[in-house]
C-alpha cells in the first residue's frame, strides 16, 4: 500500500499511515462531463464492492451557504474569494475526505486544488503564495483530466444549462464586454494553467472530445491496476 | 511557467522553506537565540516582500497594536486616535474582526464548534482578507493613517499557539502589507489575566482556548493559552521589530510615549485634512 503524503507541511497532529482509500480526482471545466463520468464510475466501483464517497467544490458545512451569497453578490476581492475557498477546501479534507479514507472508501473529488489554484493565479495571486497555502492538501492517488476545447464546452454549457455563468466565464475579470468572447478567453487563459500543472502535478490527461463511453473506458483502464491490480477484468480486458 | 516575478521557480521556493524550517528547528535548539532571531527576520522578510500591492510606498501609514486581552493596547490606540483626530489628520480605525459577510461564518462555525485549527486561521484569514482589501488598502492609498487594533500578529501568534505550522501561517498572510510602526504593549503576563479574569467574564469557548482540551476549567485554559500566546509574541518581538511598550506608570505616560513615537517616526502634517478656507 502507497503512503499518503501532503503537498507541504500538510495537517497538524494527522497520523498519514490509517489512510488507507484512494483518493481520485476529476478535474475539468464545466461541461467537460465531469459528473456524468462521476456517476458512471460510482457505479462501477459499487458494482465491484467498493464504497465511494463524493467531494466536491463548495460544499462544505462550515461556509458553503456564505460562499454561494458571495458569488451572487459579487463582492469580495480576489484574495477574500481564494481564502474563503481554501477554508472550503479545509473543512472537507478534515471533515470528509480524511475520514472516509481512513474508513478505505475510494473518494471521487469532482475538482479539488487543482481548479482552486488555477482560478487564483489568473486572477493574479502568485504561484508560490497559492501552492503555500494548499500545502495542506494530501497529494491524491490519481488526477485526471478531462480536457475539452473551449468551443465543444460552450456548445455543451448551451445544450445543459441554455446560458454560460457568469463565474465560469470569468466576467469579473473584464476580459471581453460579452460573455461569449469572455468565457473563450477565460477557459483559454484557465487551460493555460493546466498545462503546466499537468506536467508537474502528473494529471492524466483524457480527451473529453469523444463519446462517454469511450471516455468512461479510458478512466476504467487507468483505476482498475490502482485500485484492484488483481481484478480478473484487468487481465481479461473487459472494461 | 507562468509567473515568476520573483525569479525563483516555485517549486525551489518551497523547498527553500523546508529546509529554512530545518535550519530553524536545529539552530534553535543548538545554539543561541540570536541566530533564531536572525533567520527568522530572513524568512519574513522574505515572505513580506512579495505579493504585496503596497510595496512601493504608499502615501498613508499603517500604525498597529498588539498584546494580549488586558495589556492596555484598546485603550491606548483609542487615545492615539483622539489625538490624531483632535489635530485634523485623516485617520482610521480598523479593529480585527470585524468584517460583515464573514462574521455569519464565523459565528455560525463557532456556535456549532465545526473549526479545527486549520479551518479556524483560514477563516480568519479571510476575515483579514476581507477588510485588507476593502478598507485598509484603499485608505492606504489615498494617504491616510490607518490605525489596526491587532494586526496579522495576533493571528501569527493563535494560530501556531492552535498547532498549524508558523511559515504556513505567515506565507498565507504574505498578501498583507508590513506595518509602518507595530506597538507590542508588553504587560506581565498576570497583569494582563487579572485585568481580564478579576471580572468573571464569560469566556467563549474558542477565547478561552477550551478546543485545545488542555482543561476543561474555561479559566484555567485562558490562562494557559494566555501564556502561550504571550510567548509567541516575545518571539515575534525582533523578527518584525516591535517597539515594546513596558506596563510601567500610568495610561497618561504610557500614552504620551506612543504619541513622541509617532511624531518622531511620522511626519504628520502630511496627513492633515485638507481644509476650504
Amino acid at each position: 500500500m502507497n503512503q499518503k503524503r501532503f503537498f507541504g507541511q500538510g495537517l497538524p497532529r494527522l497520523d498519514l499511515s490509517k489512510l488507507t482509500g484512494k483518493l481520485i480526482v476529476i478535474e475539468g471545466a464545466d461541461g467537460s462531463g465531469r459528473s456524468v463520468q462521476i456517476a458512471k464510475l460510482t457505479e462501477w466501483l459499487e458494482a465491484k464492492g467498493h464504497a465511494v464517497a463524493h467531494v466536491g467544490l463548495r460544499r462544505s458545512t462550515l461556509v458553503s451557504e456564505e460562499l454561494e451569497q458571495a458569488k451572487q453578490g459579487n463582492i469580495l476581492g480576489k484574495t477574500t474569494m481564494s481564502l474563503f475557498y481554501a477554508t472550503d477546501f479545509a473543512d472537507q479534507l478534515e471533515n470528509r475526505i480524511i475520514p472516509a479514507l481512513r474508513a478505505g472508501f475510494i473518494v471521487l473529488a469532482d475538482r479539488y486544488i487543482y481548479t482552486l489554484m488555477a482560478r487564483d493565479i489568473v486572477r493574479g495571486s502568485e504561484v508560490n503564495w497559492v501552492e503555500s497555502l494548499y500545502g495542506i492538501a494530501l497529494v491524491p492517488d490519481a488526477v485526471f483530466f478531462l480536457h475539452t476545447g473551449a468551443r465543444q464546452l460552450v456548445e455543451r454549457n448551451f445544450q445543459k444549462n441554455g446560458r454560460l455563468d457568469y463565474w465560469e466565464s470569468g466576467m469579473d475579470l473584464g476580459l471581453a464586454n460579452n460573455m461569449f468572447d469572455s468565457f473563450i478567453r477565460y477557459q483559454k487563459k484557465i487551460q493555460h494553467e493546466y498545462k503546466w500543472m499537468e506536467e508537474k502535478y502528473g494529471f492524466k490527461v483524457v480527451n473529453g472530445n469523444r463519446s462517454i463511453q469511450s471516455i468512461l473506458k479510458d478512466f476504467k483502464s487507468h483505476l482498475l491496476p490502482l485500485i484492484d491490480p488483481t481484478d480478473p477484468d484487468l487481465a481479461g480486458n473487459k472494461l | 511557467m507562468p509567473k515568476e516575478e520573483t525569479g525563483v521557480p516555485a517549486r525551489t521556493r518551497l523547498d527553500v522553506y523546508d529546509s529554512y524550517l530545518l535550519l530553524l528547528t536545529s539552530y534553535f535548539l543548538l545554539l543561541e537565540h540570536e541566530v533564531f532571531v536572525k533567520l527568522a527576520v530572513l524568512e519574513s522578510g522574505l515572505m513580506m516582500c512579495r505579493m504585496n500591492p503596497l510595496q512601493d510606498h504608499p502615501p498613508g501609514k499603517l500604525i498597529a497594536v498588539e498584546g494580549l486581552d488586558g495589556s492596555g493596547k484598546s485603550t491606548q490606540i483609542y487615545l492615539l486616535k483622539r489625538w490624531l483626530e483632535l489635530q485634523g489628520m485623516r485617520v482610521f480605525f480598523t479593529e480585527w474582526n470585524s468584517s460583515v459577510l464573514v462574521k455569519k461564518a464565523t459565528s455560525k462555525a463557532k456556535k456549532r464548534n465545526l473549526l479545527t485549527a486549520t479551518t479556524f486561521s483560514l477563516i480568519h484569514a479571510t476575515d483579514f482578507a476581507d477588510r485588507y482589501e476593502r478598507e485598509i488598502v484603499p485608505l492606504l492609498r489615498a494617504g491616510y493613517i490607518v490605525l489596526a487594533d491587532r494586526y496579522i500578529f495576533t493571528a501569527f501568534a493563535r494560530d501556531v499557539v492552535r498547532g498549524n505550522d508558523p511559515l504556513w501561517v505567515r506565507s498565507i498572510y504574505s498578501f498583507a502589507v508590513k506595518p509602518d510602526l507595530t506597538f507590542f504593549f508588553k504587560a506581565p503576563l498576570e497583569t494582563s489575566l487579572s485585568r481580564i479574569l478579576d471580572g468573571r467574564p464569560t469566556l467563549k469557548y474558542h477565547e478561552a482556548g477550551l478546543d485545545m482540551g488542555w482543561t476543561i476549567d474555561p479559566y484555567e485554559s485562558f490562562r494557559i493559552f494566555q501564556g502561550k500566546i504571550f510567548e509567541q509574541y516575545l518571539g515575534m518581538e525582533k523578527e518584525f521589530e516591535f517597539i515594546p511598550m513596558e506596563a510601567t506608570g500610568t495610561i497618561e505616560s504610557q500614552q504620551q510615549q506612543v504619541r513622541n513615537i509617532v511624531s518622531e517616526r511620522i511626519d504628520l502634517q502630511r496627513y492633515k485634512t485638507l481644509r476650504r478656507q
